[in-house]
């Protein structure tokens, strides 16, 4: 445990009624907030309640529309990242600001604002990345490190101007939980050597082990200030969303028939940066949720193209719909199976940002009577966006509302519930609640579960273990294009799967050989 | 300080305003460019926009020149929605004319009435045959569509040169590189007397009603206006890409074909080393201003053909070049991109921030020291 | 056939190479940085008109060529604040460019078809020139093409080593990035596209008063946009750059020269084989996805907004 902050120091950055309004949402609404020499301190609050744009401030990223920025006593106007780490702030953003065909040196050497011949910085970052327990090789290419390794790239990056403020965005939902230990270690020791960390995140109990205060946000404005360690996670969640944590559960249930088999599935990449899937073996079962858990960039992206049918696979029996070989079948002859499908990304490919809600309907509803002899009709098609908007509880203005103009979490109802309002025999669903507020969280969520109480198989690829430990009946992992053995979610234990995750353990392939 | 701000839904009134905006702009810069050049504005503006329509044989090639500019448009705003850039129509318009002329060359005899119908759908082919090329290409082997089309503009236009200049050429027509008349069975219909306006631009307006009742009400034309806006979310609802490629530049090619069978059994009436004044290319900015809309291209096609008709009189009655009308053509396109920006964007005035604070960067320096 | 008849060959090669290393430098830049300027072909024309007319008053081939490089920026300026500052689609605006090139241009020379001026010579250096073979090969062009080849290494050295070619890339890859680290990315951009621009005039003035000193309506005759498919074809790397020029050079000679050697064929099959051989190259690179995935700046024609 450290010691508990001396208040006597005067604080280092001092944010005064920070306010910047978006056309839709004001982000920040009058934040105030301390930062310390040497003091952890937590920005906690759920998704959309204002962390990152207040960071994006405090880093000269996003200028304030009202308020005041005070570092070390006195008033500053950040114009710009370089002003920004010229102050001694360094920023380890949430989704990185590293260019992937350049090397580590490279990266460095464009947001160091001194210049320095090639050999010499290679040398400091050595020096500094085994110092602080970050090793990582200058020359290498950034696109080819795994995730956990850029997020050492872009810390020691900041480190190398020796920060007196590190902002660390959301940090732990690239590493495995073995992974979170050793940064905290890290942060720790540059907390002792007094730097402050702003440490933005909405895991509870991360901010509990790692953060000597917090400052909790909602809607985007402050509602309380804490002391972690002093804190239960039931009266930290009252205050980041005004009520307590609210879980889902999953009542037993025996499985059915098996709808979704991979078989030895194997996939090289294409794309010169992607991950090549090697022998996945998986089934998902009739009226079961199956979760796959895994650091992002382990090939996820690559299994879920290849499960829709955007890249064909080699060989028909590698995946089976409905026992039905559909290796080579297109997305929409998989859909004709009964698969539906909810993609990680939403504005561009789970919807088209600039047309209605109703188009996106007819997106990927087009069988549901909403075509007739190749022309559209429109009636249908609205009826049915209604139906999703109504059921799904979906904020927007009506069914001709754009997709673009809807909130993360709204428009992943939308996608989840037309998804779901299709009938599906098998549904696959890609990071279910990525940047989606609680209350829209736990409605998909229970839409999950639902589906599989009405016997439908749900295959859930997600970054959240805490989410999968929620609805999944088994889990596996997923590291480095393989995919570990499904063991029961009531089986496992957190260490374990974290444990695998960093990519030691066993595969299904042989089971699947003997069975 | 005027700051732009994404707009959450785009603008539906911005996207019908911007090319009247767009052409307002474009007439204040004419205005500005015939001061430049001493001419007198009022009378420069009068001859260009008005007296090429005073007479109902001015209309009537106003109609003649809209034709082919309204069928190279209809086909390439299928394409444009989908993001295939077909830029080639030029080419596929030469290629048009060439089949469809063939086939009139070829026929000398024949007085039929198949033969008119058989040239038209000649030329549909001819241009379909051209639009292929790069289809095949990008499906096949990824190329770019942009590049493969307009190369083969080029040769196409060497194509139509080497035949007029070689086995086509009329043998009694002093050696001039070109082909000889069409006869009267191989030539389209005038619509009235006193006009040179063909059967064309009524077989014109199919296309563009067609292509309305395509974009707007079949799933084939959502799967193409999808592929264009979001290609990502194209390929996860499974509307497969090869096909979307194929299709546009397929219509691309037909309805430019046609309008280059069209010229040469219409107006020109045989077929010589240039069978368009750079109508294929003229297109695009007509399918832009048109706001890559059926109806709207109707009506820029008008616009621009009204545009070549001023430069031609300007020609006459300024002393301007006729090249004049290429330069209103681009700055209208520009001034419509420009214009654009409102249906994604809004302007707001922001204010400036406060000046009391010091800069970061002076603060900072003051402490190193 | 012997050297005699080659040697001209080879120096007209050379020649006919030169703008197109220019226009295709220039637009690689541009395309590292992110940006697809399709407007090449209007930017050579642009300057093709303005270094003739410029020099056929004044009588300075000198100030031609700068007049040439600085219309053809302007025109790049309004590239880039169409597609920089107003966020316009950069293929319809690279198109507009070019569609524009080539209707300014026609309006502006209208009164110079059938002007001449004297054009830019080889040099003449004691003894080197005089030297057979190796004179004519290597020390009898104009100060143009040895100034390509010194562009050419001084854009492999700026890529490969500078710290301008580094952020060039960084903004071609993610904007995003750049942007959140603190560069102008916008501004970058611009210069980018002004150098593109600048290029791409003096590749046009190179045509109207080097290689055919007097003005012809469109007589860049699709060079701008071969040079656009060279920059594919060089899979945005300098040296492939100038490889590729050295071939279509010689494609467009070999054309020129065929019927001297006895070939019987009509001379426009013949002209239409520069435009196929671009083809056939872009089929070449493109076949393999990977090839292009590979190399091409990953944000090529995406607009990028600070504040979106």
């Amino acid at each position: 445990m450290r010691p508990a902050p001396d208040l006597s120091v005067p604080p280092r950055l001092v944010l005064r009624g920070i306010t910047k309004r978006y056309p839709a949402v004001v982000a920040n609404d009058n934040v105030h907030l301390e930062v310390r020499p040497g003091e952890i301190h937590a920005l906690l609050g759920e998704n959309g309640a204002g962390k990152s744009t207040l960071m994006k401030i405090v880093y000269g990223v996003t200028k304030p529309d009202a308020g005041s920025v005070i570092w070390e006593g006195r008033p500053v106007h950040i114009g710009s990242p370089a002003e920004a780490r010229r102050l001694g702030i360094g920023m380890v953003f949430q989704h990185f600001s590293l260019f992937e065909t350049l090397t580590v040196a490279e990266n460095i050497s464009l947001a160091l604002d001194e210049r320095t011949a090639t050999e010499q910085l290679a040398a400091r970052i050595r020096e500094v990345s085994e110092n602080y327990g970050l090793p990582i090789d200058p020359r290498r290419l950034v696109h080819s490190m795994s995730v956990g390794e850029r997020q050492r790239v872009e810390i020691v990056r900041c480190l190398l101007q020796s920060p007196k403020l590190l902002i660390m965005d959301e940090p732990t939902s690239v590493l495995t939980p073995q992974a979170v230990l050793k940064l905290f270690e890290t942060l720790r020791r540059l907390a002792d050597e007094g730097c402050s960390i702003l440490y933005i995140s909405h895991k509870l109990d991360e901010i509990r082990a790692l953060c000597d205060t917090a400052t909790v946000l909602r809607g985007g404005r402050v509602t309380g200030t804490a002391i972690p360690s002093r804190e239960t996670p039931e009266s930290l969640a009252r205050m980041m969303i005004g009520s307590e944590l609210p879980e889902c559960h999953l009542q037993p249930r025996a499985p059915g028939d098996t709808r979704l088999e991979l078989d030895r599935l194997s996939l090289p990449t294409l794309d010169p940066f992607g991950v090549t899937l090697r022998e996945i073996g998986l089934s998902v079962r009739s009226g079961e949720i199956v979760g796959i858990a895994g650091v992002s960039g382990n090939g996820q992206k690559e299994l879920l193209t290849a499960l829709s049918g955007e890249s064909p696979v080699d060989k028909v029996d590698m995946i089976r719909i409905m026992g039905r070989p559909a290796g080579r079948l297109d997305p929409a002859q998989r859909r004709r199976l009964g698969l539906a499908f909810v993609p990680e990304e939403r504005l561009g490919r789970g919807a088209v940002p600039a047309l209605s809600l109703a188009d996106n309907a007819l997106l990927t509803g087009s069988r549901r009577g909403m075509v007739q002899h190749g022309v559209i009709r429109h009636v249908t098609v609205r009826e049915f966006a209604r139906a999703v908007i109504y059921r799904f509880k979906v904020k927007c203005k009506s069914e001709q509302a754009a997709a673009s103009s809807l909130s993360g979490g709204n428009l992943q109802k939308f996608i989840v519930g037309r998804e779901t309002m299709l009938e599906p025999q098998v549904i696959v669903v890609a990071q279910p609640t990525w940047g989606v507020d609680i209350g829209a969280s736990m409605l998909i969520r229970q839409a999950l579960i639902d589906l599989r109480d009405r016997g439908v198989a749900v295959l859930v690829i997600s970054e959240e273990l805490d989410e999968l430990f929620m609805i999944s009946d088994r889990i596996a992992v997923m590291a480095q294009g393989r995919l570990s053995r499904t063991v029961p979610a009531s089986d496992t234990s957190l260490e374990q799967i974290g444990a695998w995750m960093g990519g030691v353990f066993e595969t299904a392939t042989a089971k699947l050989v003997h069975a | 300080m005027l700051k732009l701000e994404p707009r959450q839904e785009p603008s539906r009134l911005m996207s019908y305003a911007s090319p009247l905006i767009a052409v307002a702009l474009t007439l204040a810069t004419g205005y500005l460019l015939f001061s430049l050049l001493g001419k007198d504005p009022a009378q420069a503006f009068y001859v260009f926009f008005v007296k090429p329509v005073e007479t109902r044989y001015g209309v009537g090639e106003l109609f003649l020149k809209a034709t082919p500019l309204m069928l190279c448009a209809t086909g390439l705003a299928l394409g444009f929605r989908a993001n295939v850039w077909n830029i080639g129509a030029e080419g596929q318009l030469v290629l048009g004319a060439i089949v469809g002329g063939g086939i009139a060359l070829l026929f000398q005899d024949v007085q039929a009435g198949w033969l008119l119908p058989l040239m038209l759908t000649g030329g549909v082919l001819g241009g379909m045959a051209w639009a292929a090329v790069p289809a095949f290409l990008r499906v096949r082997f990824h190329t770019n569509e942009i590049l493969v089309s307009l190369m083969l503009v080029y040769v196409a236009k060497l194509l139509l040169s080497y035949l007029v200049h070689g086995p086509w050429r009329d043998p009694a027509g002093y050696n001039f590189p070109q082909s000889r008349m069409f006869h009267e069975a191989a030539l389209l219909p005038v619509l009235m007397e006193g006009v040179r306006t063909s059967w064309a631009f009524i077989i014109a307006l199919v296309p563009a009603g067609l292509s309305w009742f395509f974009a707007e009400k079949t799933f084939a034309g959502f799967r193409l206006k999808v592929s264009g806006l979001a290609p990502g979310a194209a390929s996860y609802a499974g509307f497969s890409e090869k096909r979307n490629v194929w299709l546009a530049l397929l219509i691309g090619g037909a309805t430019a074909g046609l309008a280059g069978v069209a010229e040469v059994a219409g107006p020109i009436g045989q077929l010589q080393p240039s069978v368009s004044p750079g109508y294929g290319f003229a297109a695009i900015i007509v399918a832009f201003v048109g706001r890559l809309n059926p109806l709207g291209v109707v009506l820029a096609s008008l616009l621009m053909s009204l545009l070549y008709l001023g430069g031609e009189t300007a020609q006459i009655h300024l002393t301007l070049p006729s090249a004049v009308t290429g330069v209103f053509q681009g700055v209208l396109l520009f001034y419509l991109l420009a214009a654009d920006l409102f249906i994604h964007f809004r302007p707001r005035w922001s204010p400036a921030q406060p000046a009391s604070a010091p800069k970061a960067a002076a603060l900072a320096g003051s402490d190193a020291a | 056939m012997n050297f005699e008849h080659l040697i001209p060959i080879l120096a007209s090669t050379v020649a006919a190479a030169t703008p197109l290393v220019y226009a295709s430098l220039g637009e690689l830049i541009v395309e590292r940085a992110g940006v697809l300027n399709l407007g090449v072909e209007g930017m050579m024309l642009a300057g093709a008109i303005t270094g003739f007319a410029v020099a056929n008053q004044t009588g300075s081939l000198m100030l031609g060529f700068t007049a040439s490089m600085g219309a053809a920026m302007l025109l790049a300026l309004l590239f880039g604040f169409l597609t920089l500052t107003l966020q316009a689609n950069q293929v319809a605006t690279g198109l507009a460019l070019t569609l524009f090139g080539v209707g300014l241009s026609a309006f502006v020379g209208r009164p110079f078809v059938g002007q001449v001026v004297n054009g830019l010579k080889g040099l003449s250096i004691p003894v080197l020139s005089e030297l057979p073979l190796v004179g004519p090969l290597l020390f009898r062009f104009d100060p143009l093409v040895y100034g390509s080849l010194a562009l050419f290494v001084a854009m492999q050295w700026f890529l490969n080593r500078a710290r301008g070619g580094l952020l060039i890339r960084a903004v071609g890859e993610s904007p995003a990035s750049a942007h959140a680290i603190g560069y102008p990315v916008i501004a970058i951009r611009y210069l980018a596209v002004l150098f593109g621009g600048a290029m791409s005039g003096l590749a046009g003035a190179y045509l109207s008063l080097s290689i055919t000193p007097m003005w012809v309506e469109g007589m860049t005759a699709g060079r701008g946009w071969i040079a656009l498919a060279l920059v594919v074809f060089a899979t945005w790397k300098p040296w492939r750059v100038v490889l590729g020029a050295y071939l279509f050079g010689g494609v467009t000679i070999l054309q020129l020269h065929a019927q001297g050697f006895g070939v019987r064929v009509p001379s426009e099959f013949l002209s239409m084989l520069p435009y196929i051989a671009t083809i056939a190259v872009l089929v070449l690179i493109c076949r393999d996805p990977r090839t292009i995935l590979l190399n091409q700046p990953v944000s090529l024609g995406r607009r990028f907004h600070p504040d979106a």
